[in-house]
């Protein structure tokens, strides 16, 4: 049977990571968490607003997922190696989501400071998931230095584009060894299936969700799209072709027009 | 003596533990973490750490994000 997706020794019972970022209340973030089925959701750390009762921490603590701390809006290795010990420290993990950009504009990774932080974190014992372009010499190098997943993107964070070069995603997953998780640029289920049929072992999503109308209906039309594909690319698709190729045999075809002359025998 | 959390300016009358000073900006120590000067405080020294003159302190918890 298939084994479970793996991180840095934790199993999972769901391949869908959800974000929590751009949900209209915790409310709406709670309903869409328990659709998605997911076991991991990504939050961030920003200074503490006396934001009274009802915290996004209740919300994950009453849905039972685990925290995934991200370093969002870093832009050197250094201030990103921090982040990821703030991280370390409030919610008592050594999991981070490493993000380290390079532009507001495109919000793409910074590829020479995401390596050294990368290799920073790891030395110092954290359970590193790399977000990464879809460069597949990049993510070999952030998998060599011992991250514990590579999570290349489809189309840049928030974009709705989906997978825009499923060529090099499928070279990133035949050359790394650790999981692929597909990170950023889903607009719709689709997208997360070929993600999966592409060969990755996961998605992390969260606009796609967060920002739809209906966020909780998405969520579970995620989860679904990722199982099916994940069932689909085990279950090995048809080669294409150019031509058809018909599904019912010629063989025995009755001849109600009177074609052909009876069989003399 | 004059110190900074959260990039406000804050007067404290004597020597103050870290643990005071986190404790008067949440209510719940839970999901918070603390760096003095950009260097990350682990929650266990927060109560024996006292605050020097000047000290930069930031003070986070989780917010959504992806």
């Amino acid at each position: 049977m298939d084994a479970p997706l793996t991180i840095g020794g934790t199993e999972l019972g769901s391949r869908l990571v959800l974000g929590t970022g751009g949900a209209s209340s915790l409310d709406v973030l709670s309903r869409a968490i328990e659709a998605s089925g997911t076991e991991v959701v990504t939050v961030a750390l920003r200074r503490v607003t006396d934001t009274g009762p009802g915290s996004l921490l209740d919300v994950i603590e009453r849905t039972g997922v685990r925290v995934l701390p991200n370093t969002a809006g870093c832009y050197t290795a250094r201030e990103a190696v921090q982040v990821a010990k703030l991280g370390r420290d409030a919610f008592e993990t050594d999991w981070v989501k490493l993000e380290v950009i390079g532009d507001e504009r495109t919000l793409l990774p910074d590829a020479t400071e995401l390596l050294d932080a990368a290799e920073q974190l790891v030395d110092d014992g954290f359970t590193v998931w790399a977000y990464t372009n879809d460069d597949p010499i990049l993510a070999t190098r952030l998998a060599q230095v011992g991250c514990a997943t590579v999570m290349p993107l489809g189309s840049p964070i928030g974009s709705g584009m989906g997978i825009l070069n499923p060529y090099n995603l499928s070279i990133i997953r035949e050359q790394v060894e650790v999981p692929v998780i597909l990170d950023a640029g889903i607009g719709t289920a689709s997208d997360a299936t070929l993600a999966m049929e592409l060969g990755c072992d996961g998605v992390l999503l969260a606009s796609a969700v967060t920002r739809a109308r209906d966020p909780a209906a998405m969520a579970q039309a995620m989860r679904a799209a990722v199982e099916a594909g994940w069932l689909a690319r085990r279950a090995g698709r048809i080669p294409r072709r150019s031509y058809a190729q018909a599904s019912t045999t010629g063989e025995g075809r009755p001849d109600l027009l009177g074609l052909t002359d009876p069989d003399p025998s | 003596m004059r110190i900074e959390v959260n990039g406000q300016p804050r007067e404290l009358d004597g020597p103050t533990t870290l643990g005071a000073v986190v404790d008067g900006e949440v209510a719940d120590r839970r999901g918070v973490a603390v760096a003095v000067d950009g260097e990350v405080a682990a929650r266990d020294r927060w109560d024996e750490l006292t605050l020097t003159d000047g000290a930069r302190v930031e003070i986070v918890g989780a917010v959504q994000g992806g």
